[in-house]
């Protein structure tokens, strides 16, 4: 597994990627379920709920797309996927701003607590090339991530959750 | 040799602000940002323009300007800079208003805005310091030390500021603008002897 990014973040991560994959492969077996029951809830993000739109509609993509958002719902604990969550997605893209309504759209985890929704390309905004997702219903407590890309030159970014009862 | 020298530190400092400019004019991100977010960004190249600007006056290191002319402008540029950051706040708070409110309450989660906003208060700290020299009848030494320390922060704060945000402005004109402000400001501050307050003090301080 060779560090295929330049950036200075990119090394950072496949760095503590590489040492979490170490650790864990070195783990005795029987600890790897009392991980799994720990699986701790996801923290807001400091600036996550910035330019929220509460009710924002579900839609098969934001805009004209050629972006991809996607990640995973689980639940805090057992780290079981979360199917039929509602994310709500938004940034600031090349068709508009994080406060305009049309920047904004939300999607359903599948069976798996799987998401992804197609979106236009976000371009750094505020200094960042950044997206925002929000889980806000009532099943389980308010989670607001705030993703920041390796690259503004990237076409994906990802961000999972793992929700807690509210 | 005068001369020469003179006339290198002209091409420099035009040279760099005019291709920071056009380099920032010429950025693939416009397409996306409204006129309002527009001007935001260029009163933020304005402003680190005018932080060059601002110690090559204050010392004279601009020939054609005499000392006397050079604090004059000075102070034009001072009250300048202090309307540009006016300008690059409240154009950044119309685009996101929470954002900017984050970064005034140092709650952001992207660094450079709390750099940003440091070097802000530190601006206008120095430029009411100066404003109000002359009113209250500051006594020079404590102007001094007061203006050099308020304007050490705003080179700081602002050249970290700038250096860490990705935007409109190219990379490479950015570094070298960013490199010449702290130059300009350590070189300045050096040849005006702006420690010595304080040299000074303490020897008086040792006084009975």
């Amino acid at each position: 597994m060779l560090p295929l990014s330049t950036t200075r973040r990119g090394l950072l991560a496949s760095g503590a990627a590489f040492g979490a994959a170490a650790l864990t492969a070195g783990a005795p077996a029987i600890i790897r379920p009392a991980q799994a029951q720990a699986l701790a809830p996801t923290d807001s993000m400091r600036g996550g709920a910035n330019n929220y739109r509460p009710g924002a509609p579900i839609v098969q993509r934001i805009g004209n797309g050629g972006f991809w958002m996607s990640g995973t719902v689980r639940r805090a604990g057992d780290g079981a996927p979360l199917p039929g969550v509602r994310i709500q997605i938004w940034a600031h893209t090349t068709e508009g701003y994080e406060t305009d309504a049309q920047s904004h759209g939300a999607t359903l985890s599948d069976a798996n607590g799987v998401f992804r929704l197609e979106m236009p390309q976000i371009i750094p905004a505020f200094g960042q090339a950044h997206g925002h997702l929000a889980y806000d219903d009532a099943a389980f407590k308010t989670v607001f991530l705030r993703p920041v890309m390796q690259s503004s030159r990237d076409k994906s970014l990802k961000a999972d959750f793992v929700l807690q009862p509210a | 040799m005068a001369r020469m020298r003179a006339a290198l530190i002209w091409a420099v400092v035009t040279g760099s602000i005019v291709v920071s400019f056009a380099a920032a004019a010429t950025s693939p991100l416009l397409a996306w940002r409204g006129p309002v977010y527009v001007v935001a960004g260029f009163a933020g190249v304005l402003s680190l323009a005018l932080v060059l600007l601002q110690p090559l006056l204050a010392a004279g290191y601009l020939s054609g300007l005499s000392i006397g002319r050079g604090r004059q402008v000075h102070r034009w540029f001072g009250a300048a800079l202090v309307a540009a950051i006016i300008i690059h706040v409240a154009g950044l708070w119309l685009t996101s208003p929470p954002d900017v409110v984050d970064a005034l309450l140092f709650d952001s989660p992207t660094p450079f805005s709390a750099w940003g906003v440091v070097a802000m208060w530190a601006a206008f700290a120095a430029a009411l310091l100066a404003a109000l020299r002359r009113p209250l009848r500051i006594r020079p030494r404590l102007f001094r030390l007061g203006h050099t320390v308020l304007v050490v922060l705003v080179v700081l704060g602002g050249v970290v500021h700038a250096l860490l945000i990705d935007g409109t402005m190219e990379s490479v004109s950015k570094l070298v603008l960013c490199a010449l402000v702290v130059t300009a400001t350590a070189v300045a501050l050096f040849n005006l002897r702006a420690w010595t307050v304080l040299t000074r003090r303490k020897r008086q301080d040792l006084l009975p």
